[in-house]
């Protein structure tokens, strides 16, 4: 009996036996000639693959199928295609970042024979994609684990990428049955996630630590796995925290547009209790504000980062937001229908504002420590709830005051 | 990381060097080279570069290596405040 058919794509195949025969049988030369008949609308597209299977979609980045005792194990391509590329771009910037996965179970790079290496990844698609890329040219087994779709790093910090998740992946897709070693190589920031040690005891493999980024798995398999020291730190350069912008500001989307709304609604109220040129007139500034606040906390910070003084990152926001804060707050420095207090209640609002985005920024850093981030919370969010409190203060008041 | 420096003296890592057997799995696990391995001894020779991720504990064979990992996360951070470790995670939408 075939096991029933869970996972929707054709990578999911590893348990389904007769694969053989039914493989052959459905080889091409097997269907009836396509006949070169005029029809009508433009011509038919290409003929469905050998591989397909009712009930399953085959994935762009399978290229056939691989026997093995456990049955047949999808083999994927080392070249990423526009589509992958399209994906990539699409969460970088912040979209469907929560459901881009593949597929968990084995798959098979180039011509893996049972000597070849394990290699354990997650099945956020963009990990996957990065460890296929690294192995052009290479015979591997790849082991990608359920981890919700998320990366190994954030996922070993939530257990996903884990113990129990390798152990019952490696039981589960018959791993020892396909490879005649017991070495499972993960990659270093795993180790959060998994314990070597145990693993070992519970199923058998041993867990060998590989380099840090997907990039370096080629040298680490050619020293005889042994990883340089610069393989085995995590860095932050300027393109890897230029990346991370974009999600940055796409994750605020919600609470931008609440926002706005309160500040448009507050930029209203003056003399006349509520005025829609005021708000028209003064929204802009509260926005432009709120423009500056996020580009200060959210761009400058992140992309200047090793360069803006200070240790706390909130300390950072607030240096980032005072210099970009001064561009709204001065522009109707000399229009005398606007009062001079409501510059310094914009500069306040991009100061408090870019200070909270800057602190937040802290969980996307590979090198701060959970007990930094407390504690910089602790001393700088009542500074920023009240510069907060003061600038909205300021913002209503100065609309009451005349130059 | 020797250009990007976090809080000075608040990191929870602690070493029991009576238990390490010296398998040094530690040296190999720390993205931050906090620990290396002397005279069959794992050492702490960067305590303030430790960003408390917990590999080094969760690999060490004796629990030798103590601390309380966690998510550097500030919204996390803001949830375990107001309902309490257990019911908190991160990035529900997604801080990583
Ligand atoms: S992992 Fe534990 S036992 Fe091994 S060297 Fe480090 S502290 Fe010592
Ligand atoms: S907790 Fe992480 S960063 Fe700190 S010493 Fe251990 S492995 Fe290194």
């Amino acid at each position: 009996m075939n096991k029933p058919v869970k996972q929707n794509c054709g990578c999911g195949l590893e348990n389904t036996q007769p694969s053989h025969n039914l493989l052959r049988e459905m080889l091409p030369m097997d269907r009836p000639p396509v006949k070169d008949e005029p029809c009508c609308g433009p011509p038919p597209g290409p003929p469905s693959d050998p591989n397909e299977r009712p009930g399953y979609r085959l994935c762009s980045f399978v290229q056939g199928f691989m026997p093995t005792p456990v049955g047949p194990v999808p083999r994927i391509k080392t070249l990423l295609d526009t589509r992958d590329k399209l994906g990539t771009w699409n969460v970088r910037m912040g979209f469907g970042r929560n459901d881009y996965k593949v597929a968990p179970g084995l798959y098979a790079v180039g011509d893996p024979a049972a000597e070849a290496p394990v290699l354990v990844t997650a099945n956020y698609k963009l990990s996957f994609d990065h460890v296929r890329e690294s192995l052009a040219g290479m015979d591997a087994w790849l082991l990608v684990l359920d981890t919700h779709g998320i990366n190994v790093w954030c996922a070993a910090g939530k257990g996903t990428f884990g113990t129990a998740e390798l152990v019952q992946r490696v039981l589960k897709t018959g791993l020892a049955q396909v490879v005649r070693h017991r070495r499972l190589i993960l990659p270093q920031l795993g180790a959060t996630g998994v314990a070597g040690h145990r693993v070992k005891k519970e199923c058998g493999f041993e867990v060998i630590w590989g380099p840090v980024k997907a990039a370096d798995i080629r040298a680490f398999l050619s020293s005889d796995h042994r990883s340089e020291v610069a393989m085995r730190r995590v860095t932050f350069t300027f393109s890897e925290r230029l990346v991370l912008v974009p999600v940055e500001i796409t994750l605020l989307r919600k609470h931008l547009v609440y926002t706005l709304a309160v500040l448009l609604f507050l930029s209203g109220i003056g003399p006349h209790i509520f005025s829609w040129p005021a708000v028209w007139q003064r929204g802009v500034l509260a926005v432009a504000a709120v423009a500056m606040g996020i580009a200060a906390g959210c761009i400058v910070v992140p992309v200047l980062l090793p360069w803006i003084p200070g240790r706390a990152f909130a300390l950072k926001g607030i240096f980032a937001g005072l210099f970009l804060g001064t561009f709204p707050a001065a522009v109707h420095w000399n229009d005398s229908s606007i009062s001079y207090w409501s510059g310094p209640a914009l500069l306040l609002l991009t100061t408090a504002l870019s200070s909270y985005l800057a602190m937040n920024f802290t969980g996307s850093t590979p090198f701060t420590s959970p007990s930094g981030v407390e504690k910089e919370m602790r001393r700088y969010m009542p500074v920023q709830a009240g510069m907060a409190v003061m600038a909205l203060f300021l913002w209503i008041g100065s609309a009451f005051l005349m130059k | 990381m020797k250009s990007l420096r976090y809080l000075e003296n608040v990191v929870t890592l602690a070493l029991d060097e009576d238990k390490c057997v010296g398998c040094g799995i530690c040296t190999q696990v720390c993205p931050h080279g906090v620990l290396v391995l002397r005279n069959r001894k794992a050492q702490i020779v960067d305590l303030h570069g430790c960003m408390e991720c917990g590999a080094c504990a969760n690999n060490c064979p004796t629990s030798a290596l103590a601390v309380t990992p966690g998510v550097g996360c500030a919204s996390y951070i803001i949830q375990s405040w107001i309902k309490g470790k257990e019911n908190s995670s991160c990035g529900s939408q997604g801080c990583c």
